[in-house]
């Protein structure tokens, strides 16, 4: 027992001597950024207990309640904080349990593009030939198409397929389809550079020597390698794929008013938009400008905190 | 060059072949087209004369052929919702498109540049860390979320603006502008705005890299030493040698635009090619979807090869191993 004590503080000791958490410690802005985004997460897990009202829960909706302003302003009403909208939804729960959505959706999307890209960059350094060419090539045209053009026909191609009773409970995955197979580009040219480098190494032709098949090199040996920049680009990326998912559901082809996400939420605001409602949009808006500037607060630091030319 | 340039123009070619096999696959796969384009109570033999009059008989090697030849001639087939060419329903809809990327671009260019000059120059001064600040802001905020600010500053508090359309048009030879009417001016300023404003942040953000960049080379410094002004030195030399990747991603950054000028145009209701392609989307009109990707594919493939043959234009360097120097796409 005091064995593993003695181990987990003598990790803990190397993780604070490490330069990773000087170069965080050293930075306000980072732990600022850093609190945010961890404060952001945290109420989007526990949002069922914490929320003030359940949203979803149409017999204690009361129009009587609708469309209050916030809390501090006249005529608003301190049981709803932020304020309700136009039926009488609680502003702040909704905001909750869209910032739950959002960020599933973009943490589930982020884990598929990365999968998905850095199997096929693996693949395409490690086989090389015709599989690397076809591979890069698909690459090439894909970023070279903006993200959310890619994302809408993706998203209207599947819900051209899909039959029309499957098409509410599968919105949510067809989203993460659409912005992981939009995204997967980076992950790919990222890993197949450092894997050309890699391939080439003593310990790959140790292990090729010995007999290991290409499998297990691939999985075994290389991705531990070149893992290191993946994830600052998973960092970046999961900035850019709660915002393509915000797009999506604000443009109404992502979450339905029903499940709403962030994006969803500033859909519905915007309609109420011109009776001078403001509070119903404001919000939505600032917690996704929020959680996105922390998010991309935080992958600036890490990419500049990994790269051996800036110590 | 000749080589390049033949290199360049069938890549281009391959691109849009597959771009249009993908428009044919949604058009041919997607939902049943006879079914989309019949009323409901059509008959069988109806039925029967569409198929036979579209094609859908024939193999499908010979099925693509044919929407090739019609693509290239502009003939995409029938909106399934307005039942109206689709060749139609995108030449309305482009004038409004394009006066709106290009008044960005312009806008861009306009204060993207100065404010990247000044940053780089001033790099210590509290404005150029205000800027700084204030464009790390600016690329986190998303097109939709700068839309609605305005309009509820600008339409409904102070009510200054148009919140949508386009306000009055003109109509020159078939392309209708809203640039010589006072209020197709005033409803082009907010969406401008919101289109520009992350460019403005990116060509801030690489000129006044690629400024520091060059102010650091021999070239500087030798001219310095010559004893030329400041001035002479950083608008001469310095800012000429920056321009050229700003022109670069300028001309990469307009097929961006179009695409983001997709939800810019949803908030502001503007008539143009993105909204009617998020009709599109919403009903499922494969017919306007394909078509609006084979145009933007076109626009994009067409701006790439330009902007590739520039910067050979500019920068002799590249063509002297222009051969090694080629499979960038």
């Amino acid at each position: 027992m005091s064995t593993v004590t003695q181990r987990l503080n003598d990790d803990w000791r190397r993780f604070i001597d490490s330069d990773l958490f000087y170069s965080f410690r050293r930075s306000p802005i980072t732990i600022v950024a850093f609190v945010v985004v961890v404060t952001l997460i945290l109420a989007a897990i526990f949002a069922p207990w914490i929320a003030p009202h359940d949203p979803f829960d149409v017999s204690t909706l009361s129009l009587l309640n609708s469309e209050l302003p916030p809390a501090w302003v006249a005529g608003g009403d301190p049981a709803f904080l932020l304020g309700t909208d136009g039926q009488g939804r609680d502003v702040l729960s909704a905001l909750l349990y869209g910032a739950r959505i959002s960020i599933l959706v973009g943490l589930a999307s982020v884990a598929f593009a990365m999968t998905l890209g850095v199997c096929l960059g693996l693949l395409a350094a490690y086989v090389g030939g015709t599989v690397d060419a076809l591979i890069m090539r698909i690459a090439d045209v894909m970023i070279s198409f903006p993200p959310i053009l890619v994302a809408l026909l993706i998203n209207g191609v599947a819900r051209g397929v899909l039959p029309p009773e499957m098409q509410h409970d599968a919105v949510i995955f067809v989203l993460i389809l659409a912005i992981g197979l939009t995204t997967w580009v980076q992950y790919a040219r990222t890993v197949r550079g450092s894997t050309l480098v890699e391939k080439n190494r003593e310990y790959v032709l140790a292990a090729r020597v010995i007999g290991l098949r290409s499998r297990s090199i691939m999985a075994k040996h290389i991705l531990p390698n070149v893992i290191g920049p993946i994830l600052v680009v998973a960092t970046v990326n999961l900035a850019i794929a709660i915002l393509i998912e915000a797009a999506l559901s604000f443009l109404g082809v992502g979450m339905p008013p029903t499940e709403p996400s962030l994006g969803t939420l500033i859909r519905i605001g915007n309609e109420f938009l011109f009776s001078g409602v403001w509070w119903v949009v404001i919000f939505p808006s600032a917690v996704l400008v929020l959680l996105v500037l922390s998010v991309n607060l935080l992958g600036d630091w890490l990419r500049d905190a990994l790269n051996p030319k800036l110590r | 060059m000749i080589a390049f340039l033949i290199r360049r123009l069938l890549q281009g070619a391959l691109v849009m072949l597959t771009v249009a096999f993908i428009a044919f696959s949604m058009f041919r796969f997607v939902g049943d087209p006879v079914t989309n384009m019949l009323p409901q109570d059509a008959t069988l033999e109806q039925r029967t004369e569409l198929q036979e009059r579209l094609g859908l008989n024939d193999p499908l090697p010979l099925q693509f052929g044919h929407f090739v030849t019609n693509a290239v001639q502009g003939d995409f087939g029938i909106s399934y919702r307005n039942q109206r060419p689709v060749s139609d329903l995108i030449a309305e809809r482009l004038p409004a498109t394009m006066e709106m990327v290009f008044a960005a671009v312009v806008l861009s260019l306009v204060i993207g540049i100065p404010m990247g000059v000044y940053t780089a120059l001033r790099r210590d001064s509290w404005l150029s860390h205000l800027l700084q600040g204030v464009s790390l802001a600016g690329i986190s905020v998303p097109t939709f979320v700068t839309g609605i600010l305005l309009i509820l500053v600008f339409s409904v508090w102070l009510n200054w603006l148009p919140s949508f359309g386009r306000g009055d048009v003109v109509e020159i030879g078939g392309w209708s502008t809203g640039l010589l009417t006072v209020s197709g001016i005033k409803a082009l300023i907010m969406p401008v705005i919101t289109l520009s404003l992350f460019q403005i942040t990116l060509i801030m953000r690489l000129v006044r890299a690629e400024m520091l960049e060059v102010l650091k080379t021999d070239y500087i410094r030798f001219a310095r030493a010559r004893g030329l002004t400041n001035r002479a030195v950083h608008f001469g030399h310095a800012l000429r040698n920056t321009l050229m990747p700003v022109i670069t991603i300028t001309g990469l950054q307009i097929g961006a635009l179009i695409a983001f000028a997709i939800i810019t145009e949803t908030v502001f209701q503007w008539p143009g090619m993105g909204l009617l392609f998020m009709q599109a989307v919403s009903f499922v009109d494969i017919p306007v979807m394909s078509a609006y990707l084979v145009m933007v594919s076109l626009i994009f493939v067409v701006i790439n090869t330009i902007v590739d043959m520039l910067y050979f234009v500019v920068d002799p360097r590249l063509r002297v191993d222009a051969g090694k120097n080629t499979t960038g796409a």
